[in-house]
């Protein structure tokens, strides 16, 4: 083997995909993904290399840490989303982007009022399931523009929405947790 | 099972020979170790046959001190030099100890952690802990008649940086080598799991005497992998303790006057709290010097006087569940951990809001020590064919300051160690040419609510108009769950970096001059030890990079080879030097032209681990 190459062809620059040996799709095996995430953990894991050259220790460090980014991007869709539009030159950039369909904003800002209005566990659980709906939908569109459209601009926008989704996921949880210790 | 080897006394250790790894539990009230012997894992027990050490030091005028049983025995007569509970104060500012006037103890408020006065001096937390952990090494040469390779000791799940950093601390000045800090549920977890070879979900909730902890974990083939965690770091069995003894003063109207009175009440309490384990009624009994506290206390009365602290791991534990992102039903059991789940209530509360028996079929004091062991024996080699493998989170998020006192969180709670996670920031102020990052750890929004870590400052970035520098910051977790933090400017490339340690840590020198005071080491025996410990690092570098040219040279072209043999050969040369840092520097220089090989050897064994897998799952 020519190894003047060696490092050219490390596994640390290869997409997320590449390092798992998986498809650059949106759809996914789950298990799979998982399995492989655990193997290439038993092989890079720092644990692994406690008695060894300081080297081998500093190289398991930074492939541990590049395979948990890369499971965690693929493993969340709406970061394996965001990656694909990437990886394919359909940026993201969510702070410059803030244009969103009008219908969306008002929905936005009926789910709003009614988390602030929701005062028992009960109101905010059907909250959870409606924006939990809408995720799942929404999901759907992006994947048919992923994996068979191959329309990246219209998956990224699709990602867009689905973040101001998952962001007011995290303010229901935060609700949530103001009933409880009140 | 693997036959153990034995090798004559005296006999110079070959590469290929089993090392004694160890693991300790380092506990509130009480610390254990633990090693794999014979292919299981078992508590070392002391000189009279015990496995618990007290965790409680007596420091006594020259430098004399009592340790564990001996040490307890004077708590009552010697309060204020007999330190108990040392954990709770580890990592810890005097601001952070809430109860401070209900401990016997003469603290100071000292920079970045508090320390205590006593008969020999002024003590850190870290010292006194460093004394149980250097007597728990002791046991375990004295155990094995031999030297011991490295430790691996748990820490609370819920332990922030600053707790983990003075562990760790309190290890090197116990003078062991540390292998790895674990997770105390995870470590009970293994223990758990491989004992009784379970799959599927599990719960762990781990009451200590001074700490809880909830986690929730995935065990499938050896793997076990950490969903979420939880939990309080300053709540345990210490405070069923303290509420029974206001309850105990109130009910009588007696009067704590001296620190031996705040001593003998909170021993009485813990007594009559185990008692109560067993028994319906019991008597508290304490003398005080108001004269005799005697209140019977039935369990009833004592279960509502804590019945706020049991519900408030409760709720931890449905936290924990709601990150873990599944449901009570996935839980396939819950094991109990930590001496304060003998409380019957505690066993049914958990039992009640799981649905599910709670396992205790391990001894609660030594399920933490015995998983710490096995973690040990995997990590110095001895279990080659095992294929256990913990992946930990973090249990607290990590970020910094942003303007208006408010936290940009850079790794969020949860997140699978190691971990690198990076954020770009840039300047606010024309021309503005240093930033000043204040790192946090906690779950709140505002900094003054989360614990401050560290203060540094990026210098040296070339003026720019505001807004136009691109700097990105990058926390680095390691797989003992400690940060270190790295700040770049894109454009300039201007680089500066730390170890998070400052503020709560202790700097190499602080440790080197405790280890010089505490353990009376001359400046000469302190050279003599640096040399010898670099001499060493040559001998174990030049090993391992053998085995891995024996396995692996293939991978190599013929200059490469010739470079790694020529840097082996340097640093081998090096050691006749007198000289630490000539050696240190020869060492550093295998290590960094060996990285390129090592890079090769892990892409090859990422491949075939893959291609293995790919092939099973066709």
């Amino acid at each position: 083997m020519n190894s003047g190459q060696g490092l050219q062809q490390s596994l640390l620059s290869s997409n997320d995909f590449e390092l798992f040996n998986l498809p650059l799709t949106f759809n996914l095996n789950r298990q799979l993904l998982d399995e492989r995430w655990k193997n290439l953990q038993r092989t890079a894991h720092p644990d692994n290399f406690s008695v060894q050259d300081t080297a081998s220790q500093r190289i398991a460090m930074q492939y541990s840490v590049r395979i948990n980014e890369a499971y965690l991007r693929l493993k969340l869709p709406l970061k394996r989303a965001a990656y694909l539009c990437e990886l394919n030159g359909a940026s993201i950039k969510a702070e410059e982007n803030t244009r969103m369909p009008s219908e969306f904003l008002i929905q936005q800002m009926q789910w709003r009022e009614q988390l602030e209005d929701a005062d028992s566990f009960l109101e905010i659980g059907k909250l959870q399931q409606e924006v939990l709906a809408a995720k799942e939908s929404a999901f759907a569109r992006c994947e048919i523009f992923l994996d068979v459209d191959k329309h990246w601009t219209n998956a990224a926008s699709e990602v867009r929405t689905l973040m101001f989704m998952e962001r007011f996921e995290v303010d229901i949880d935060k609700r949530r947790d103001q009933l409880e210790n009140a | 099972m693997a036959l153990l080897q034995i090798s004559e006394p005296g006999q110079a250790p070959d590469p290929h020979a089993r090392r004694i790894g160890i693991g300790i539990d380092l506990g509130t009230t009480h610390s254990l170790v633990a090693s794999v012997r014979s292919g299981i894992a078992e508590c070392l027990p002391d000189a009279d046959d015990r496995v618990i050490l007290p965790s409680a030091v007596r420091y006594l005028p020259q430098g004399r001190r009592e340790i564990g049983y001996q040490a307890l025995s004077s708590q009552s007569s010697d309060p204020s030099n007999t330190i108990v509970s040392v954990k709770r104060f580890m990592g810890r500012a005097m601001k952070d100890i809430a109860n401070a006037e209900e401990f016997p103890y003469q603290f100071l408020d000292t920079p970045g952690m508090l320390s205590l006065q006593t008969a020999d001096g002024v003590k850190s937390p870290v010292e006194v802990s460093a004394e149980i952990l250097a007597t728990l090494r002791q046991r375990a040469e004295d155990t094995f008649a031999d030297d011991i390779y490295g430790a691996v000791i748990t820490v609370p799940a819920y332990f922030d940086d600053a707790q983990r950093q003075a562990t760790k601390d309190a290890a090197k000045l116990a003078g062991l080598h540390v292998l790895r800090l674990i997770n105390e549920p995870t470590a009970a977890a293994l223990a758990y799991g491989l004992d009784n070879a379970s799959e599927g979900i599990y719960a762990v909730y781990d009451l200590g005497g001074g700490t809880f902890d909830i986690s929730v974990l995935r065990l499938s083939q050896g793997v076990f992998e950490v969903l979420s965690t939880g939990g309080d770091s300053a709540l345990g069995g210490d405070d069923y303790d303290r509420a029974l003894a206001r309850y105990a003063l109130d009910a009588t109207g007696k009067k704590v006057l001296t620190d031996s009175d705040k001593s003998a009440v909170l021993v009485a309490a813990r007594r009559c709290k185990e008692a109560l384990s067993s028994e319906n009624n019991v008597v508290f009994d304490a003398l005080l010097s108001d004269g005799e506290l005697r209140l019977n206390v039935s369990r009833e009365v004592f279960e509502a006087q804590t019945q706020s602290l049991t519900q408030t791991t409760l709720s931890a534990v449905k936290k924990a569940l709601r990150d873990a992102q599944i449901t009570i039903e996935d839980i396939k059991g819950v094991v109990m951990v930590g001496g304060s789940t003998r409380m019957p209530m505690v066993q049914k509360a958990v039992g009640e809001l799981l649905h599910c028996q709670p396992l205790n079929n391990l001894n609660p004091d030594e399920v933490v020590a015995l998983g710490a062991a096995l973690q040990a024996n995997q990590l110095v080699g001895n279990n080659t064919d095992g294929n256990l493998l913990l992946l930990d989170v973090i249990p607290l998020s990590l970020g910094i300051e942003t303007m208006g006192g408010l936290v940009e969180r850079i790794v969020p709670r949860n997140q699978t160690i190691p971990t690198a996670m990076a954020q770009d920031f840039t300047t606010y102020q024309d021309g503005q040419t240093a930033l000043a990052l204040h790192i946090v750890q906690g779950e709140r929004d505002l900094v003054k609510d989360c614990r401050s870590l560290a203060h540094f400052e990026l210098r040296g970035i070339p003026p720019m108009a505001a807004g136009a520098a691109r700097i990105r910051v990058t926390f680095t977790v390691d797989a003992d769950g400690l940060l270190s933090v790295a700040a770049k400017e894109i454009n300039s490339g201007v680089e500066s970096q730390i170890e998070v340690k400052p503020s709560y840590g202790l700097s190499d020198e602080q440790i080197t001059s405790m280890l010089q005071d505490s353990f009376h080491t001359a400046e000469i025996d302190k050279q003599a030890r640096a040399l010898a410990e670099s001499r060493l690092e040559v001998d174990r570098m030049c090993l391992a990079t053998n085995a891995a040219l024996e396995k692996d040279a293939y991978l190599l072209a013929e200059a490469e080879l010739e470079n790694i043999k020529k840097l082996m050969k340097l640093a081998l040369a090096s050691k006749s030097l007198d000289d630490a840092i000539a050696i240190e520097n020869a060492t550093e220089a295998l290590a960094k032209g060996t990285e390129a090989f090592a890079a090769l050897r892990m892409n090859e064994s990422i491949r075939q681990a893959l291609s293995g897998k790919t092939i099973e799952s066709l």
